[in-house]
């Protein structure tokens, strides 16, 4: 029971996360309709900031910064906005796919950087010792789960709130404006490249946040954890959740989560131990036909509001 | 100082700059980026290397590790790939691009593309696998360079292709047609040009490229089912570099960014091989996002 209470609370931290991430999405591509590919690359920036700056001195990397857990976080989206920004400058004033290829290959050079530089990101083997919020309760696993979940959903949380309430302002309304309607939105005098760049900023600033919080929460992270796997997992909460609501956003990261671990733990019991590498595989084809049918079928979501684009 | 990356650079390149056709005809054809080209390739790989099986033998030629089975599979596979082109264009292109949205075409190819390749690591799983094994001599030409007969031919067959290609773009109907729709869609209509037939060659002709391109890298490297991600980004590189829509331009830019990598394989690392295509991506994003041949945007 104590197990399963355990193993609840760290299955909720884990899909919060992803809903930290596709919070992140829903801004960029909910609200205003920009296609990031790269979503990998950007959590693995904000993870990576956050785990330099905080962890103790290591003999074979930069490091020893020592700071305090929250000014690694905030300093991790920071510099990710930062990447976003510079990103979004680069292609926002061209076509709009400029921004998908562009974005995919920030992902394919963070991971590079991640794997190669090894005076700044320890290479293949990562960062270990990256501490964790509540450290000294690690003793009790279940209160310090729960510690942990708290910390996690009031994060969400926030940033839910702080998102609401920033789609519901002007600016907000700008963003909605371009996606709709550019012209007449520019015919009023906003610049359509600037607020993209700045909603790209803080979308991505939420996708680091998002990355800083998960390498404290796990405490060791490295290259693989940010795969184009992620990203896809990512768009997939954010489709059948729905784009345009942050609500749906979270929603629809729990339900892929749970789906994604029930489908893989279902495979891991009923398929031999020299087929999983294939059965796994065979999870991602079903989630990309998913995508696919969702973009076809039900391109609102199923916990979207319902509004039609 | 060794010039062997020259030669390298140029192999890297042409198929690159073969993928970068499919690539800038689809986008200033049927207007979106698609992000499972590359996947074509691996496929292509892998239905050649079946045709191959389903052959039986290799029969290789004298001085090449391959033999005219695998001509022959590759010509098959070609029509294969092409097959699986029009069938996901069928099911699921189409449709979106009906409703008007590009970028949801752009995200359902990326969709497609994730579950395409997964489904090749489940059905060969991620180990690589070749065409054959055998190992070749590579002679010296001069200026130290060294060249195996696999890479001369396969050369030859890109420049046959190429020039193919151009000749096709240039002097064919169908190629016109295409020409004149990726200028102006609307006009191409009002002068009676069968735009399905259009959206047709695009696929048949992206994708047959892309399968050459695939087997061309499954004969000299390896094929796995992740070979058309690794090499997406270069590819739309070398489009955008070209500049979208021009064929020329395509394999330009694939010949440049395939001979960077290799200049950057030489003198700074191998491991940092694959951010040289990022690095040239971004320059002409900032520099001259037109491309080399490209038309400003109106």
């Amino acid at each position: 029971m104590i197990d399963l209470l355990g193993y609840g609370a760290f299955f909720t931290s884990t899909a919060l996360i992803f809903g930290l991430i596709a919070l992140g999405l829903n801004l960029q591509w909910g609200l205003t309709g920009l296609f990031n590919v790269g979503i990998a690359g950007f959590v693995a920036i904000g993870a990576y900031s956050s785990a330099i700056l905080t962890t103790p001195d290591a003999a074979d990397r930069v490091g020893g910064f020592g700071w305090p857990i929250l000014a690694g976080w905030l300093a991790a989206a920071c510099i990710t906005a930062l990447a976003a920004a510079f990103t979004g400058y680069a292609t926002l004033r061209l076509k709009s796919d400029y921004l998908a290829i562009t974005t995919f290959g920030v992902a394919v050079v963070v991971q590079l950087v991640a794997l190669n530089a090894q005076g700044l990101t320890g290479g293949p083997f990562g960062v270990a010792f990256i501490p964790r919020p509540f450290a000294s309760l690690q003793e009790h696993a279940v209160a310090f789960n729960f510690a942990n979940l708290a910390v996690i959903a009031s994060v969400v949380l926030a940033t839910y709130l702080a998102l609401e309430r920033l789609s519901r302002s002007p600016w907000g309304r700008v963003l909605r404006a371009l996606r709709e309607d550019e012209r007449a939105a520019t015919a009023l005098g906003k610049s359509a490249q600037s607020y993209r760049i700045q909603a790209f900023a803080v979308g991505g600033a939420v996708m680091g946040l998002a990355g800083a919080v998960q390498a404290h929460f796990i405490g060791f992270i490295a290259p693989d954890n940010y795969l184009p796997t992620l990203t896809f997992q990512v768009w997939a909460m954010l489709m059948v959740g729905g784009s345009g609501s942050n609500r749906g956003a979270i929603l629809g990261a729990i339900v892929v989560w749970a789906i994604w671990v029930g489908s893989g733990s279902f495979t891991a019991a009923i398929v031999p131990s020299d087929l999983q590498a294939r059965a796994a595989s065979l999870q991602i084809v079903a989630i990309g036909v998913m995508l696919c049918l969702i973009l076809l079928w039900r391109p609102q979501g199923f916990f979207g509001a319902g509004r039609k684009k | 100082m060794n010039l062997q990356f020259l030669l390298d650079g140029l192999i890297a390149g042409s198929m690159i700059g073969l993928g970068a056709i499919g690539v800038t005809l689809t986008y200033s054809i049927l207007r979106f980026s698609n992000f499972a080209h590359g996947d074509f390739m691996a496929w292509g790989a892998y239905a050649a290397l079946a045709v191959v099986g389903a052959i039986g033998g290799s029969l290789p030629m004298a001085p090449l590790s391959f033999g005219w089975p695998l001509l022959l599979a590759m010509v098959v596979a070609m029509g294969l790939t092409a097959l699986l082109a029009l069938t996901l264009d069928w099911l699921l292109f189409a449709r979106l691009r009906a409703r008007g949205q590009s970028i949801i075409v752009v995200m359902a190819s990326f969709g497609a593309s994730m579950a395409l390749r997964s489904l090749l690591e489940f059905m060969f799983t991620s180990r690589p696998t070749y065409f054959s094994r055998a190992i070749q001599i590579a002679q010296p030409v001069g200026f130290g360079i060294r060249v195996t007969a696999d890479q001369v031919a396969l050369l030859l067959l890109t420049l046959a292709l190429v020039v193919g290609m151009h000749l096709f773009m240039q002097r064919s109907q169908r190629g016109r047609e295409m020409r004149a729709y990726s200028q102006n869609p609307a006009l191409a209509r009002v002068v009676g040009i069968d735009v399905d037939k259009v959206v047709r060659a695009t696929w048949i002709i992206g994708a047959a490229l892309a399968c050459a391109s695939g087997v061309m890298v499954g004969v000299l490297v390896q094929i796995r089912p992740l070979m058309g991600l690794d090499l997406l980004l270069p590819i739309f590189a070398a489009a955008i570099l070209g500049g979208i829509g021009s064929v020329p331009g395509a394999v330009l830019g694939g010949l440049i960014i395939g001979l960077s990598e290799a200049a950057a394989v030489q003198f700074v690392g191998a491991e940092w091989r694959a951010a040289v295509a990022f690095v040239i991506l971004m320059a002409v994003l900032l520099v001259r996002p037109m491309g080399l041949f490209g038309v400003a945007e109106r």
